[in-house]
């Protein structure tokens, strides 16, 4: 069966030429993808990828390009045991309270 | 000892609530510098690494084959290599250049996911990423095309190419009429990303 990421070919609307500026935090999205192939050599281009494929379809239409890559990457790293879910988890508590403080 | 990187340097957000993926993007990043898998100063060096590859690397790479027949030929059978000449180190990564001539039109697209040459021209645009122009290139590049401004001949030939992680490619546009005496640097301006990517031509001189 085809999954949701294999769309060549598939019939289309007008493609969205709009300009979009990364944000820094899209940009240190993609420098932890490159340490932990390249320099940490954890994870491969090929299981980010793999990541990506499995996010589920909501999400993959809902992210855009480097928060497929977050989520994937998350996912790849407490599947591997860097991290537990629950550090995630509890980090993302703090981190979220801490930037709300900040608003 | 990674916790001496323990970094909670202030987090920049452009407005309103942070987006779920900055939030675990930054729990993700403090996590792994103190598991000790990179350092805080890791991360910012290789975003300011990045930010110098940029579709200028291409366009200085485009205006070198225009002027140099050698060094043309040379990009042709070899990307990486050819690339690594003009200072500009893409690793291991592939890269395979594809020539527009006059009955050749090439355009570029990834249609499982977005694969490009960012380790050369840094990050594609957004439109490259986009579910439609995925959609579409590979079917009728020729409307996708006419939505960049790019109408082609009918008796031309269109190549679309479909890339992979491991095989990522550019175009080599067709130098303009009218630039026979400029100079290398003047001739690069004329390339943008949308002619490496083949939704459009080199610019013509104006």
């Amino acid at each position: 069966m085809k999954s949701y990421h294999d769309i060549g070919g598939e019939p289309g609307g007008e493609v969205d030429q709009t300009h979009y500026e990364y944000s820094l935090w899209e940009l240190r999205v993609d420098a932890m993808l490159r340490l932990l192939s390249s320099k940490a050599k954890v994870m491969t281009i090929d299981e980010l990828r793999r990541g990506i494929e499995t996010l589920g379809e909501d999400r993959y239409d809902k992210e855009r390009y480097y928060g497929k890559w977050a989520y994937s990457i998350a996912a790849l790293m407490v599947e591997k045991g860097h991290i537990t879910q629950n550090e995630l988890d509890q980090r993302i508590e703090q981190v979220r309270e801490r930037m709300e403080a900040s608003l | 000892m990674p916790h001496d990187h323990h970094d909670h340097s202030p987090i920049e957000i452009d407005e309103g609530m942070p987006e779920e993926a900055q939030v675990l993007s930054e729990a993700l990043r403090e996590l792994l510098i103190e598991k000790g898998l990179f350092t805080a100063d890791d991360v910012t060096k290789q975003v300011a690494a990045m930010s110098k590859r940029t579709p200028g690397n291409g366009a200085a790479i485009v205006a070198r084959a225009w002027t140099d027949p050698d060094y043309k030929s040379r990009l042709l059978s070899n990307g990486p290599s050819a690339a690594k000449e003009m200072g500009f180190d893409i690793g291991a990564a592939q890269l395979l250049v594809v020539e527009n001539t006059p009955d050749v039109h090439n355009v570029i697209v990834c249609t499982l996911c977005s694969c490009y040459p960012v380790l050369l021209l840094g990050p594609s645009p957004e439109w490259y990423k986009s579910k439609n122009y995925r959609k579409r290139t590979v079917n009728e590049p020729r409307a996708v095309l006419k939505e960049f401004g790019t109408e082609l001949p009918d008796s031309m030939e269109v190549r679309v190419h479909d890339s992979t992680a491991d095989m990522r490619y550019m175009v080599l546009p067709e130098r303009p009429q009218g630039t026979e005496d400029w100079t290398e640097e003047k001739l690069a301006e004329l390339v943008n990303v949308d002619a490496l990517i083949g939704v459009s031509t080199a610019n013509s001189p104006v």
